[in-house]
């Protein structure tokens, strides 16, 4: 029987197939390090009188914690600085590569290691980062792992793990205009469900899918945990092999073609069989956003907050009508007239170059509505300096929105950019739970392009509505 | 790594489901270095209503949590494990437990235990009927009790096992070193090292 990509990938790195019980040891090909997870882990080796086995498949960035205006000055907080500052001097005891704040190549993990070119197809990548799912869009086993598996990472370069079940996510047809990667991956969610992943791989396929752009592809994959997936992948194809080749981490020649004659086998066999299989049709989709706490809880912008009575199962219905208070919405006001304090476009999602340039194309002309501001953050330094010499960061400034340095900013509030309690915003990160942005703050959901419309008119709407 | 072979305290129903790792600890709480003390963090937000459970007389002693579907969603912090475990819970019951969580708990020695739901509803009636019931947990005989009430969880064999013995991961894993030696051995030339560049 022909195998999936993802049992092809386990298969190439299995250090030794565990017997009964004991789950199968596996090989880690890149091991990606920031401020938050990383400091217990390194602790731990200290303590037990341990290295790092491959400081060579390693590297460190500071992203979570660091503030996205005046990083000439000391971070502010005292807590994080000390994070950050407990970051430097383990890279430096243990000769770890790091990329620390104001250095060209800092930023977001999940975006500094393909934009380096360290994430491959074929590839494990693990990072202390549930986000690490990004990394499969190249066809990379890549997965979040917690502190403890961290140290184990850094001692072995192994991990103990019994395989993932797989499920084949199928996108047929073609986006509509308008319609993107980000709308893709919160239908996705919304019809599975934030556990409907759990234990699986998910491989997306279909013909919308390939035509999607390797930036387009991460932010899929990027977001598979939020349907309790580990992990998601998609197949490399000339899409993956062109955005690597050149990257700084690449190989070159010989070892290039033998790489890429590798890199074609990795596709799920026509006689595989997935353990579950979804289908979604591209061409039905439109703007998604998120009116709940969950990513789960998405309709399309076209619709209306639901009414938690017409919800069959108990537990959905008491989590809707507990997301209603805290997002202190009404069932039945329609998605477009909800009004927002604050507009984020950055993260580990949708910071990349390509983001910046599809919000920017909407904000042309514009200016941000009153009494509303937006961050932008781009996801690394190189991606603000791409931005800057293509003059994004001049249209967003004209348009009255921030234009900040590079990190996780507004994803996670334990940085200073955070929403006030019962603030309102639409951004383009990953996740809408409770305090997510800040303690009290709202979140919805949305792509770069929706939220650079709703910048502008100031309640939740997509390019469309501006003309 | 404690062992864990049987384990008795207050449990605590806990009405929700999709209990994300931000409620479990908000981010603002990750910014410690050390790997103790986060017991402050944990349900910080719920913890701020009086009605939260945990504010509640002699569920405040609680050690056995009782959870909703798709406890431990969302970020992959550990510290959601130690929160718990700091606040003095060796259990954590539920129907449906995210991968992450359930791996981190495993680690560190806390019991991820897997009931079906309508196990789940009957321990809430039951706790919630007779505030400081307590539950015992035995992980030898997978078993979960309460009163007259008792059910089977599931847990997989491996971490069972481990949990049993006490048993470290790395260690185990160094007993096969050679095996990694050769895994080496083999890896393709042209996969990337993260080494600095010369042009960088």
């Amino acid at each position: 029987m022909g195998r999936t990509l993802a049992e092809k990938v386990w298969e190439a790195h299995v250090v030794r197939h565990g017997d009964g019980a004991e789950p199968d040891l596996l090989y880690i090909d890149l091991h990606l390090l920031h401020e938050v997870t990383s400091p217990q882990a390194f602790d731990g080796l200290r303590l037990a009188g341990r290295g790092l086995r491959r400081v060579d498949l390693t590297i460190a960035t500071e992203d979570h914690n660091v503030p996205t205006v005046d990083i000439d000055q000391p971070i502010a907080d005292l807590v994080s600085r000390t994070q950050v500052d407990t970051l430097r001097a383990n890279c430096k005891e243990f000769g770890v590569r790091l990329h620390p704040m104001g250095d060209a190549e800092q930023g977001i993990v999940h975006v500094v290691g393909p934009q380096l070119g360290l994430t491959q197809p074929g590839m494990t990548v693990v990072c202390g980062d549930s986000h690490t799912s990004t990394h499969g869009a190249f066809g990379a086993l890549a997965f979040g792992i917690g502190t403890s598996e961290v140290e184990h990472v850094m001692a072995t370069q192994t991990l103990p793990l019994r395989p993932f079940k797989t499920m084949a996510v199928t996108v047929d047809g073609e986006l509509r205009e308008g319609v993107t990667a980000k709308d893709v991956i919160l239908a996705v969610i919304a019809q599975i469900g934030t556990g409907g992943g759990q234990g699986y791989v998910l491989e997306y396929r279909g013909a919308a899918i390939e035509a999607l752009s390797m930036e387009a592809r991460m932010t899929v994959c990027n977001m598979s945990i939020e349907a309790g997936a580990r992990a998601g992948m998609i197949a490399p194809d000339d899409v993956t092999f062109e955005y690597l080749k050149g990257r700084p981490h690449a190989s070159v020649g010989a070892e290039w073609d033998a790489a890429v004659e590798y890199w074609k086998t990795l596709r799920t066999d026509d006689d595989a069989v997935f353990d579950a299989e979804v289908r979604i049709d591209a061409s039905a989709l439109t703007p998604f956003v998120t009116w709940g706490t969950n990513p789960g809880q998405g309709l399309p912008l076209s619709a209306s907050v639901p009414d938690p009575e017409a919800i069959g199962d108990d537990n959905e219905r008491v989590a809707a009508e507990k997301a209603l208070t805290y997002m202190g919405l009404a069932p039945g006001t329609p998605l477009r007239d909800i009004s927002v304090d604050t507009v984020f476009l950055g993260s580990c999602t949708n910071g990349r170059i390509e983001d910046l340039r599809a919000a920017a194309a909407v904000l042309r002309g514009h200016r941000v509505a009153d009494g509303v501001r937006m961050l932008v953050v781009p996801g690394s330094m190189r991606v603000r300096a791409q931005a800057e010499s293509e003059g994004l960061h001049e249209i967003f400034l004209a348009a009255g929105a921030e234009w900040r340095q590079a990190g996780c900013s507004m994803c996670l509030g334990m940085n200073p950019d955070q929403l006030k309690p019962g603030e309102r915003s639409a951004s383009t990160s990953n996740r809408n739970f409770e305090g997510r942005q800040g303690k009290g703050g709202r979140t919805h959901l949305v792509s770069p392009l929706v939220a650079a419309a709703t910048a502008v008119r100031g309640t939740l709407s997509s390019p469309d509505d501006l003309a | 790594m404690d062992a864990f072979t049987t384990h008795t305290g207050v449990g605590v129903p806990l009405r929700r489901s999709n209990v994300d790792t931000d409620q479990i600890i908000p981010a603002v709480y990750l910014k410690r270095v050390t790997r103790t003390g986060f017991e402050d963090g944990l349900f910080a937000a719920w913890r701020n209503d009086e009605n939260f459970i945990l504010n509640q007389g002699p569920f405040q002693a609680g050690s056995v949590l009782v959870a909703g579907p798709d406890f431990g969603t969302g970020s992959s912090r550990e510290h959601a494990v130690w929160a718990l475990m700091d606040y003095g819970f060796r259990v954590v019951i539920s129907s449906r437990f995210a991968d992450i969580f359930r791996g981190n708990s495993g680690k560190q020695g806390l019991v991820a235990a897997e009931v079906e739901q309508s196990d789940v509803e009957l321990l809430w009636k039951l706790l919630e009927n007779e505030p400081g019931t307590e539950v015992s947990v035995d992980l030898e005989a997978k078993t979960v009790r309460a009163k007259d009430f008792t059910a089977a969880f599931r847990i997989d064999d491996y971490t069972r096992w481990r949990l049993l013995e006490g048993l470290d991961d790395i260690a185990l894993t160094l007993r096969h070193a050679d095996r990694i030696d050769e895994f080496e051995a083999r890896r393709q030339p042209w996969l990337p090292t993260t080494d600095p560049l010369p042009t960088s």
